[in-house]
């Protein structure tokens, strides 16, 4: 025999279809206050920042075109002809681009080693687990966001004026800002390590340096370093443009050509600087996957 | 009782040298990794201080430099009124780029970060040419595309705002992949089970799964442009990296530090604002699944 399906009474039916149709509505209202608040703020944005669609229609073909003379070669005898018919000419600068951009590399390099050191340092004394005095704890804590939220080209502007032209002030300036960075997340790795291998070692005696060094940071290190790697790649990246403000670095270079408008050579650098980031990203991408590994057989 | 064992422990150390004899070892591997890794550090913070000119001498005027400058930093001081009213029409129009910029790169990057995703992309050749167009694109600073733009739609916060746009739009495409990728595969099979086709697969198993992650990624992206496009201004995008820039080359020190003063509380500001709304939609998010 079927089984007749079973309705709820239409009296009790009622109240519960009621209320869903009110939670519905509830959420759709509240969706749509969401999207005029999000509608009105661009329309104020737009105002603000002077955007200005007929224009950027008008000359939007200008971009392409960009495009389409960054690819085309000036100079030689293949002017005229598109950038890969001819790599000899349009890499024509390489002798002198290539020192520049390892110059970039290193002092990505040596201004994230110098701020992970430090980075590490202040990321520990502002962790709650492990600085008991507040003072201590909040002067770090405000020292690392002052850090993370200045721009590293504003330091870089700042240490030219202090230290002369050159890549010193560049690696400084990325060492800075890349310690208030790594000091934030370092002391959230902190907080969050198993406290019994700290409290064995200050149940055996130690002090405090022996309890962060044998307790604490063999917990962190694979952490610490990931994070470090991560940072590397970026730097990089912000390395490349150091140069705008004479901190050092291919960018110096790549500002050149864009403003006095020789495309082949800003092509050439952008490749330069790409294929860089990508072969560092896929390196240190490797290396945080065997550093994550590490951490999950710990 | 512990220093007879000590007492003991030494009389017996060639016995417990012969038997233990891994844990005296003086090189272990693990500690012949942490050496050489050490000497690796060395060597290349070496090559830096060659390849860099670092001279004491440079570092301790540039130091002395610097203290100089901070003391000439204190009070913070906006120099009048008409320079006030400069900066916050700056700052104003910092956090207008930001915000357009954002919602902008999201809306471009949301069809690239389906292309790009393994589970939702229409084909191998599709899926591998938007990743590496993403990764061209993450692989240029804002500040150069600034440049270009400038070259474009001329000076001014307008082409800030596409700047921070194009750039964004690979960070977005890889975070917004990332998520797809990493979506809840049971939902999806419930609707083809249901009989549902592509778009549906996509409107009701997916969606539902990483709207409220990528929200999540706009608004962090969100206060990572507040601060890049405070800085956009250097090259002529607009914002108040512009008088910022000027108030450091006419070493104008107390407007400098009140511009920074005004950053940091403006960038607090929005990291407080973006992590409650960014709460509330995590929330949210959560709801169906309670």
């Amino acid at each position: 025999m079927p089984v007749k399906p079973s309705r709820l009474p239409p009296a009790r039916l009622a109240p519960l279809a009621g209320a869903y149709a009110a939670v519905q509505r509830n959420r759709r209202q509240r969706l749509l206050l969401a999207l005029g608040v999000l509608t009105a703020l661009t329309f104020l944005s737009a105002w603000v920042a002077q955007v200005d669609l007929p224009r950027l229609l008008t000359h939007i073909s200008r971009f392409f075109g960009y495009f389409d003379r960054l690819l085309t070669l000036e100079g030689g005898d293949a002017a005229g002809q598109r950038v890969w018919t001819d790599p000899g000419e349009w890499f024509w600068g390489l002798h002198r681009w290539l020192p520049l951009l390892a110059d970039t590399v290193l002092m990505a390099a040596v201004g994230t080693l110098l701020g992970t050191a430090a980075g590490a340092a202040l990321g520990f004394a502002s962790a709650g687990n492990m600085v008991r005095n507040p003072w201590l704890r909040h002067a770090a804590k405000r020292l690392l966001e002052f850090c993370r939220t200045v721009p590293e080209i504003v330091f870089a502007l700042i240490f030219v004026l202090a230290f002369g032209l050159g890549p010193f002030p560049g690696v400084l300036a990325i060492a800075v800002h890349s310690l208030g960075g790594l000091g934030k997340q370092f002391s959230e790795a902190v907080e969050n390590i198993d406290m019994k291998p700290v409290e064995g070692a200050i149940a055996a005696g130690a002090a405090w340096p022996a309890m962060v060094c044998f307790g604490a940071l063999p917990q962190v290190l694979p952490s610490l370093a990931s994070y470090a790697l991560l940072r590397f790649e970026i730097n990089v990246r912000g390395a490349s443009v150091l140069g705008f403000v004479g901190a050092g670095g291919i960018g110096q270079d790549l500002l050149e050509a864009i403003r006095k408008f020789h495309y082949s050579d800003v092509s050439a650098l952008l490749v330069l600087i790409i294929a860089t980031v990508v072969v560092i990203d896929l390196l240190t991408g490797r290396l945080r996957a065997r550093l994550a590994g590490m951490e999950r057989a710990a | 009782m512990s220093s007879a064992l000590r007492e003991i422990a030494l009389a017996d150390l060639p016995g417990l040298r012969a038997r233990h004899p891994r844990q005296f070892r003086l090189l272990t591997p693990g500690r012949l990794r942490a050496v050489a890794a050490l000497l690796a550090v060395a060597a290349l913070l070496a090559l830096g201080l060659w390849r860099m000119e670092i001279e004491p001498a440079r570092l301790l005027t540039g130091i002395g430099q610097l203290l100089h400058f901070l003391r000439l930093m204190l009070p913070p001081d906006p120099g009048g009124w008409a320079q006030l009213r400069m900066m916050l029409q700056g700052l104003a129009e910092t956090l207008a780029i930001a915000f357009l910029g954002t919602l902008l790169a999201a809306l471009l990057a949301f069809p690239l970060g389906f292309l790009a995703a393994r589970n939702a992309t229409l084909h191998g050749v599709v899926r591998f040419a938007s990743r590496r167009l993403l990764d061209g694109i993450r692989g240029v600073d804002a500040l150069i595309w600034a440049l270009i733009w400038i070259g474009i739609v001329g000076l001014g916060p307008f082409a800030g705002v596409l700047a921070i746009a194009t750039a964004d739009i690979g960070t977005f495409g890889k975070l917004f992949s990332e998520t797809i990728e990493a979506a809840d595969r049971r939902p999806d099979e419930g609707v083809t089970a249901a009989g549902g086709g592509g778009p549906h697969r996509i409107r009701f198993a997916v969606l539902p799964q990483v709207l409220p992650v990528m929200a999540g990624h706009v608004l962090y992206l969100f206060e990572s442009n507040t601060r890049s496009s405070t800085i956009i201004g250097i090259v002529g995008a607009g914002g108040i990296g512009l008088q910022l820039a000027e108030m450091i080359r006419t070493l104008e020190w107390q407007a400098v530090a009140f511009i920074l003063v005004l950053i940091l509380l403006v960038v607090a500001a929005i990291d407080a604002l973006s992590g409650r709304l960014r709460a509330a939609i995590m929330g949210r998010g959560e709801e169906p699944r309670a």
